[in-house]
């Protein structure tokens, strides 16, 4: 059954590409809505079977496989690291396909949608690495078309990411120039950290991500930046190159924007840009994690990361379908929506205590892994990551109360949430709490992931491989030995 | 037979709350309505089943004159270098919280059922409800502070819903949040102390903390030195500060009366307030190592207790009033723990949570109670009890203390003052520059502040 998992990959990348470009030629919103529902549904499904098929499908040369046909050999892969990923992206694309109501089809773009996701796709399976960056250069296209569209600034988003894209294609062309099996120089690493804490919205560097979030539909704004394509890039470009002073810098820049969007989300009052906040604040304490290198600090930035594009990708939904009810939302009074819409209210509520890691939810050891191997790594200054977990739970909390507490809204029809909108609670619902309620199978395979990462620098940088106890993992011999913080 | 005995009784204990946890939860999530006949038969059954496995468990140790029982239910997280145990102890402390929580939100749990019937809230009442009482089985009887902390966790958030539980006024909501927020300044000392000792001992176990001691007699463990000890201890402390509404965090706990009689009498009567005097009771071994944290609980417990005192005397609504005498009693808890007398504190806790249970949910009906007393005795009842005798001190003086005591030690207001406005000020100086500077990169004009965005510390109030 092996064979099969590549193609499946590469079917659940192809589809939305090809039907992406199709939809944009279409002028009829209610049928390009009802075919990228159709689109991403494939998608998401060949993502599952991809990731059910088996993590070490890329590993059998007799697998099939389009892109051996097309260039001669395979072109993604499906590997412990983004195995779970991939169905996590596809699920967000697909909900929120499923979820955008009549009022707003004419403005969000399911075809550039479509587009999006399938090269968010790429950006994860991609064997290799000039794929990789070819994939996230093009991804940033789809949202400066839309701002463009609607007639919004761009300024703040084109200059962000040209920057990323010449210093991601610049810090790459070095390190090729420069041969593996070395640590390399700072003209290959500083470009290539700077691409990255571009993407990822590091502060300073984080501007566009708020532009973006207020000037583009919440949709595109949310499927470009939930995902964390910036972590992935880290994962495979810089962390496996970069010296450890240089990701030691990259996590101290990560910890202080963490503890510094966490405090803005608590004084936002505009619901789109407390998302934005709150999202920064996450993908920075996933970077501060990716950095550490140790199995603990890694498998906790891991699983924060699929807890973010599940957990923090449900608030997104949920916000997005209280806003195509309410228009933009002001936090500034009580709006007392809870009457309204409870089952709205009840996934705001679990998705944000999953998002900053609450007993139960799927955020929660993730959390506890990644404070745990931050103070390890950085004992005093590490301490600031629980004032930004702290800072985002009274956040979440404060967003919950002024939307849906309050004198009850008066409406003349019905803001109750239709049946997509209810799929969308359940589906996310219970895939915060099930996998918080039995985390084994999942932070296992984080684990796994982190291992893999590990062995994956080290044999970039000409260094020995760590030893690391990892029952279970194929390929890594079981050890005592505890790895060397 | 005795291995057995124990697995099965301490499973039940704690099946009974997480049963009742996951179908309340469950229905209130999938927004099926269950009737309210069979919400209070749910409680009913979860609540006796669980009293009576603990009083079962509690016959089998005094039978067999064991003192600390352990249920392990294997690692919830297993990865190498990191194991979530699922582990429960039952021993001397753990036992009689146990019993506590079931006999008083059993209680509770079928005044509520009463009380709160025909409200409209009434199925929101009893989830946020299962959710406090499997938060406080699961923390009582932690085995480690990993578990401790996530029972700790889910307490918090069921208290913050539930004094924000009549939402459709904003000030319950605005309670809820000071609440929410100040638990989790404690949550987050809790979360550094459990790292620290994971550190320092390598595991959070108590039994390898406290050296596989049953409680009170465990001693800490010999890489916990004395200035560690002060050091986790303080964080331990600074955690039961906000649980149990102790100075400087004590403005929290008249707030937290805007929410229903019921979920008042249950968590700042009885249970929720008294659970940062349990984790100091827990963790009382590290006292003995350190008297430079002894003497800091003793002085905060002492401050409570007198500013609580002060406060109470002046309320002058009953809720408010019971509230103050609550917190009172807590620090004198927490001074008894700083000074040594366990045993003394762990009655004292239990006493005065049923005390104060009874006078919670008779609160409502005082006026009545009264009418029937004075019925009864033929003349009116002579009220002098915590009035304040202003003749005993000078006038200014009797100013000054009225005053303070008004305003609750001004330590609302020094908190507000000098922490939450000048950080969120701070953030709100940021995101101006941070809009001027987007402004300028997208060759827009700078806008001003929107008139109806907020300004300051409104919600936080």
């Amino acid at each position: 059954m092996n064979q099969t998992a590549i193609l499946w990959l590469e079917i659940a990348i192809l589809l939305p590409l090809v039907g992406g470009l199709l939809l944009t030629q279409l002028s009829d919103a209610f049928y390009a809505r009802r075919w990228a529902i159709v689109i991403s549904g494939l998608s998401f499904l060949g993502t599952i079977f991809a990731w059910g098929f088996g993590e070490q499908a890329a590993l059998s040369e007799s697998s099939f496989s389009i892109g051996r046909l097309v260039a001669g050999r395979l072109l993604v892969t499906v590997d412990s690291l983004n195995a779970p990923l991939l169905p996590a992206v596809a699920m967000l694309q697909f909900l929120t396909a499923l979820t955008t109501l009549r009022t707003k089809i004419r403005r969000f773009s399911f075809g550039w949608a479509l587009v999006g996701e399938s090269l968010a796709l790429l950006t994860l399976a991609a064997r290799d690495e000039w794929l990789v960056i070819a994939a996230a250069s093009l991804a940033t296209i789809p949202p400066f078309l839309e701002l463009r569209q609607r007639g919004r600034p761009t300024g703040a988003y084109a200059a962000h990411m040209l920057a990323f894209v010449v210093m991601l294609v610049w810090g790459w062309a070095v390190v090729q120039a420069e041969g593996g099996g070395r640590v390399h120089t700072l003209w290959a690493v500083v470009p290539l950290l700077g691409a990255i804490l571009i993407r990822t919205g590091i502060a300073p560097w984080h501007c566009w991500m708020t532009d973006l979030f207020e000037n583009a539909t919440f949709g595109t704004a949310l499927l470009f930046a939930t995902p964390i394509t910036g972590a992935c890039l880290a994962a495979r470009l810089v962390i496996p190159v970069a010296p450890d002073w240089v990701l030691r810098g990259m996590g101290l820049l990560s910890l202080m924007t963490a503890v510094y969007a966490s405090g803005l989300a608590l004084v936002q009052g505009e619901a789109r840009r407390f998302y934005c906040y709150l999202f920064l604040s996450h993908s920075a304490m996933v970077l501060v994690g990716l950095e550490m290198k140790t199995a603990i600090g890694l498998s906790g930035a891991l699983c924060v990361w699929l807890s973010v594009i599940v957990s923090l990708g449900g608030l997104g939904l949920t916000l997005r379908a209280v806003e195509a009810r309410q228009g933009r939302i002001v936090l500034g009074d009580h709006l007392g929506l809870y009457d309204h819409m409870r089952p709205l209210a009840a996934c705001f509520m679990v998705t944000g205590l999953g998002t900053v890691g609450f007993p139960g939810t799927l955020g929660f050891v993730g959390t506890e892994l990644l404070v745990d191997g931050a103070v390890t790594m950085y004992p005093y200054i590490g301490v600031a990551l629980v004032v930004a977990a702290a800072m985002n739970g009274i956040a979440v909390v404060r967003a919950y109360f002024l939307l849906f507490a309050g004198p009850p809204c008066r409406s003349t029809v019905s803001l109750a949430p239709g049946p997509r909108e209810r799929i969308m609670v359940v589906a996310v619902m219970a895939l915060v709490i099930l996998p918080g309620l039995l985390p084994g199978t999942t932070t296992a395979s984080r684990y796994r992931a982190a291992i893999d990462l590990m062995q994956r620098s080290a044999r970039e940088q000409g260094m020995p491989l760590p030893l690391i106890e990892a029952p279970g993992h194929p390929g890594h011999p079981a050890a005592d030995t505890h790895p060397a913080h | 037979m005795h291995d057995l005995l124990v697995t099965w009784l301490g499973v039940i204990v704690v099946a009974a709350p997480t049963v009742q946890v996951l179908i309340l939860g469950g229905c209130a999530l999938a927004g099926l309505a269950l009737p309210e006949r069979v919400i209070g038969r749910l409680v009913q059954t979860c609540m006796f089943t669980g009293l009576g496995a603990s009083l079962g468990m509690l016959a089998l140790m005094l039978t067999f004159g064991t003192r600390m029982e352990i249920l392990s239910l294997g690692n919830w997280v297993d990865i190498p270098e990191y194991h979530f145990m699922l582990r429960f102890e039952f021993d001397r402390l753990s036992i009689p919280f146990a019993l506590l929580t079931f006999a008083l939100c059993g209680t509770v749990g079928a005044f509520a059922n009463r009380y709160m019937h025909r409200e409209p809230g009434y199925a929101r009442f009893f989830c946020v409800y299962a959710l406090f009482v499997f938060g406080m089985i699961i923390a009582t009887l932690a085995g480690s502070i990993e578990t401790l902390f996530a029972g700790w966790e889910m307490v918090g958030l069921s208290s913050a819903l539930l004094v924000a539980f009549f939402h459709e006024r904003p000030s319950p909501a605005r309670n809820g949040l000071r609440v929410w927020s100040v638990y989790r300044v404690s949550d987050a000392a809790l979360l550094l102390a459990s790292i620290a000792l994971h550190h320092v001992v390598g595991s959070g176990d108590f039994g390898h903390i406290l050296e596989n001691r049953s409680w009170p007699d465990g001693h800490a463990a010999s890489a916990i030195t004395p200035q560690l000890a002060f050091l986790v201890g303080l964080l331990l402390l600074l955690s039961a500060m906000g649980k149990s509404a102790l100075v400087p965090f004590s403005g929290w706990l008249p707030r937290a009366m805007e929410g229903p009689t019921p979920s008042s009498a249950v968590f700042y009567g009885a249970l929720s307030v008294h659970l940062g005097a349990f984790l100091l009771l827990r963790f009382s071994p590290l006292l003995d190592v350190s008297p430079g944290l002894a003497i800091t609980t003793t002085v905060i417990g002492v401050a409570t207790t007198v500013l609580a005192s002060l406060a109470g005397r002046v309320q002058t609504d009953i809720k408010s009033a019971l509230s103050f005498a609550s917190m009172a009693q807590v620090g004198l808890i927490v001074a008894e723990i700083g000074l040594g007398l366990r045993y003394f504190a762990l009655v004292h806790i239990l006493g005065h949570a049923c005390y104060r249970t009874l006078q919670f949910l008779r609160a409502p009906t005082l006026l009545h109670d009264y009418s029937l007393i004075e019925n009864a005795m033929g003349q009116r009842v002579r009220n002098s009890q915590g009035s304040f005798d202003a003749s005993r001190v000078r006038p200014g003086l009797s100013r000054w203390l009225y005053r303070f005591s008004l305003e609750r030690g001004y330590l609302d207001a020094l908190l507000t003052d000098y922490i939450v406005r000048p950080m969120l000020g701070l953030f709100r100086t940021c995101e101006r520059w941070e809009r001027q500077w987007t402004a300028l990169l997208s060759g827009r004009r700078i806008e001003s502040p929107r008139p109806d965005l907020p300004t300051g510390p409104e919600d936080f109030r």
